[in-house]
Order: C-alpha cells, then sequence, then structure tokens
C-alpha cells in the first residue's frame, strides 16, 4: 500500500508503511477538535457508511458512528445478525455486495478470520476491517498508536510493557508489529501458556527488534514508559483456581505502580473485568478512558482517507 | 536375467523421487482410488541416488493436469514427471512449486471465513518451496501440513 488511501480498503496494519501510518495519525491530530464537537465538518456531507457488526461491540461501533456523523456523513447497518438475511442464512458476500449498492464505504466486525478480506473481494467500495475474529483489528492499533505518540510525544525509543493474555489477544498482535517497526522498545509480560506467539516474536525480530519476555511485571514496572494491559480470559483455563491465580498476579493497582515511573501511562483497549483496579482510574498514570476517544478522531482521518474527502 | 520389481508402462506417467513416505498422499490427492481403471503401481523405501530412499507413483493411460502437478510440487517438491508414451519417456521434468495456490487446498484455520461456506475458492501465498510454507490469503495463517488440507 502506497501513497492516498483513496478507494483502499484498511484490512491489516502489515498492509501500511511506516510513513502511511504517521500520516494517518497527523491527519487524525487535526480531527480532535471537530471530533470533540468543538469545531464542525461538512467533510462527508451526503457520504452513508454501511456498519456490519456481526459481534457485539460497544466501543469500535460507536466510535465509527460518532466519527462518520461529526463528518456530516450517516451510518445504516446492524449491531446483531439477529434481525437481517444473515439469521436466513445469506453468505457474507450476498451481504457485502447488497451494503456495496447502499453505501460508500463498509465497516465490519465478524467472528471469521479472513472475513474483511474477503469482503474486500466483492466490495467495490473500500472495506474497513473492525476486528475479525481472532485475526486483525488494525483501527485500534491505529488508536493505540495515536494515543502513544500524543502522550509521550512519539513512539521511537519508548519502553511498551505489554501484559495480560498475549496468546489469544488481537490487539496486542498487531500492536507490538506496529510498535516494532516504530522502533520502540518492547516487553512482553504473561504466564507461558499465555505468551506473545513466536511468529509475531519473529516478525519482529526481522524487524530488528529484540523484545524481552518476561512472566514478572514487577522486574519491568519501573522501567516501563507505556504498560498496556489487556484482558485474561477465564475460558482459557480448564482450572478456575489457575484461572485466579494468574489473574490476581498481572492485576493493576496502586501498589503495584509505587515504583513506576512518574510519566508511565497505562493503556486498556477495554473492556476490563478486574485486570486494573478502580483506584487505578484516579492516578496520572490512568490513560484509557483518552485512549477509547482517540478512536474517534482516528476513524475520523481512516473515513476521510479512504472516501477522499482528505488526502 | 534383469529383475524388475515393477514392469515398464506403456502409456501413462511415473512419478520418481517422492519424498519418503508420501506415496500413498500423492495417489489421494491426485484422486487414484479402488475405481481407478488401469493399473496403478506403488513402490515405497526404494533406494535413491538423490536422497537415500524415495517412493515411485506409476500410473498407467493417464497424465495429470497442471493442477495435479500443483498439489504434488506441494507435498514433494523435488519429484519429478516421466510422461511416458508407447514404452518410452517423452517428458520428464522436475515439478515446480507455484508462488500462489488457488483452489487446491483448504486453509488449516478452521476459523477462517474461507471454510464457511462463502463463494470463495481458498488462496495462498507460497512463503517458501522447501519445505512449503504457504500463508492464507484471507485469514494470514501460515499452513506447513500442506498434505492433511489438500482437497
Amino acid at each position: 500500500m502506497s501513497g492516498s488511501l483513496k478507494g483502499l480498503d484498511i484490512v491489516s496494519i502489515r498492509d501500511f508503511s511506516r510513513d502511511q501510518i504517521e500520516h494517518i495519525l497527523k491527519v487524525a491530530e487535526g480531527m480532535v477538535p471537530v471530533a470533540k464537537g468543538e469545531e464542525k465538518s461538512n467533510l462527508l456531507e451526503g457520504r452513508v457508511l454501511g456498519s456490519l457488526f456481526y459481534e457485539p461491540s460497544t466501543r469500535t461501533r460507536l466510535s465509527f458512528e460518532a466519527a462518520m456523523t461529526r463528518l456530516g456523513g450517516r451510518t445504516l447497518g446492524f449491531d446483531e445478525p439477529k434481525g437481517s438475511s444473515v439469521a436466513k442464512g445469506e453468505t457474507l458476500a450476498d451481504t457485502i455486495r447488497m451494503v456495496d449498492a447502499y453505501s460508500d464505504v463498509i465497516v465490519l466486525r465478524h467472528p471469521q478470520e479472513g472475513a474483511a478480506r474477503l469482503a474486500g473481494h466483492f466490495a467495490e467500495k473500500p472495506v474497513i476491517n473492525a476486528g475479525d475474529g481472532a485475526g486483525q483489528h488494525p483501527t485500534q492499533t491505529l488508536l493505540d498508536l495515536f494515543t502513544i505518540m500524543k502522550e509521550k510525544g512519539g513512539i521511537e525509543g519508548n519502553h511498551v510493557v505489554i501484559v495480560g493474555d498475549l496468546k489469544y489477544g488481537r490487539t496486542v498482535h498487531s500492536l507490538s508489529e506496529a510498535l516494532g517497526m516504530f522502533g520502540a522498545k518492547l516487553t512482553f509480560v504473561a504466564p507461558p501458556t499465555l505468551q506473545m506467539p513466536k511468529e509475531h516474536v519473529k516478525h519482529i525480530e526481522s524487524m530488528g527488534m529484540r523484545p524481552t519476555i518476561s512472566s514478572s511485571l514487577d522486574d519491568v514496572i519501573e522501567e516501563a514508559d507505556v504498560l498496556y494491559v489487556t484482558r485474561i480470559q477465564k475460558e482459557r483455563f480448564p482450572d478456575p483456581a489457575e484461572y485466579q491465580k494468574v489473574a490476581g498476579a498481572y492485576t493493576i493497582n496502586s501498589a503495584i505502580l509505587r515504583d513506576a515511573a512518574d510519566d508511565l501511562i497505562i493503556m486498556h483497549p477495554l473492556p476490563r473485568v478486574n485486570e486494573i483496579s478502580s483506584d487505578v482510574d484516579q492516578t496520572k498514570h490512568a490513560r484509557y478512558f483518552e485512549q477509547a476517544f482517540n478512536g474517534v478522531p482516528v476513524r475520523m482521518a481512516l473515513l476521510s482517507m479512504v472516501l477522499g474527502g482528505i488526502e | 536375467m534383469k529383475e524388475f520389481k515393477v514392469t515398464p508402462i506403456r502409456n501413462g506417467t511415473v512419478i520418481d523421487h517422492i519424498e519418503m513416505g508420501m506415496a500413498l498422499k500423492v495417489l489421494r490427492i491426485i484422486g487414484v482410488r479402488g475405481d481407478v481403471s488401469s493399473t496403478v503401481s506403488v513402490l515405497m523405501h526404494v533406494p535413491s541416488k538423490k536422497n537415500s530412499w524415495k517412493d515411485i507413483v506409476k500410473i498407467e493411460d493417464r497424465e495429470l493436469d497442471p493442477k495435479e502437478l500443483d498439489k504434488i510440487a506441494l507435498i514433494s517438491p523435488d519429484a519429478t514427471i516421466n510422461i511416458i508414451r508407447d514404452y518410452n519417456v517423452a517428458e520428464k521434468f522436475v515439478v515446480e512449486v507455484p508462488e500462489r495456490v488457488k483452489g487446491i487446498m483448504s486453509c488449516s484455520n478452521p476459523g477462517c471465513i474461507t471454510n464457511k461456506n462463502e463463494p470463495v475458492e481458498p488462496e495462498f501465498v507460497v512463503e517458501t518451496k522447501k519445505p512449503p510454507a504457504l500463508r492464507c490469503v484471507y485469514c494470514d495463517r501460515m499452513t506447513t501440513d500442506i498434505a492433511e488440507n489438500i482437497v
């Protein structure tokens, strides 16, 4: 992928160069006043977003809708397939062909990996992947990068500690690869059974980075600039006692932050269950709600760029 | 007197230098089953000059199409194809692992959209040729156990 994003599908973060990502983040920065409602924009007036959510989503779906609305566009679609033809057995390909005719850009979340790539084959309009099973979630990665860039003034050289379920968590795979591309120092903290899959570590190493693998948060918290926390899912553990032990070891609370750097920021893709205790919300470190807001300007930037409203 | 374990064939195909132990998989992927109308000979664990052991398959009265050759290349990239016409080797070549593969293999990821009744042929980019490793164009999953996923 090179040059303008007009008309292109946004399926995987691997499709982007570092220059392109930096450009998207710059456009997103310019969108912040509109995203906050401080300024008005009619950039996408008369444009229609087809929003197809085959799986539940709060932040991703609402922030895409907010992004389209803030830019003067409209959204149609569904947030569960129950009431649509999908429930009658319609293929994704057919649903996409139909929505392609009704809208100017399609946002898709689907439980099957590769769904967005398939949608891109059948749609003439650009398709934006809003998460496909355990696969890719590129707009989450972009808003995570935007948050780090905004809060730390840049990405390169920052020590990002990623903790939680690194094996199955889809956001951390593409995020860690993108951070590697930007030259961030990476440490992966997880119990051995939930560590980062080797293929992702290899991919990061191919970019000249050497991620550190650890199972202890205490050992690395002092040196972290960014602590990225993800949920450890109970269903991954056959034994509930084992889950409690592991989940407890990676819970972020004020006590564990005692030795943290003053300017450490804590991020989380949300929803959280109990990975971050509520006493952390009031600390200077918490950035997860700002992070959730950042989904709006980043998605505004992407919608504007694929629709040709902005180069 | 010269002793033949398997006699020469008049017309057909000899697939030589099949990776040891893969002969039966080769038969399966090119659709040779019990209802085949011509003679099929299978030699397994034959001494080889190239590698220490190999398998050989001889199929009478049949020549393989390009898709079948691609399938053989993916499970045994050093195999050679000898096309026999009237007892002579009319053509001889080594199979070639293609750059991209479409419609001959399913994705090993059960969660991949191509395994869900959608109107698409699974498609792969060949990332490494020896041994073959294929990346699904749709879900990005790498498949290395090719024989199990060839359709």
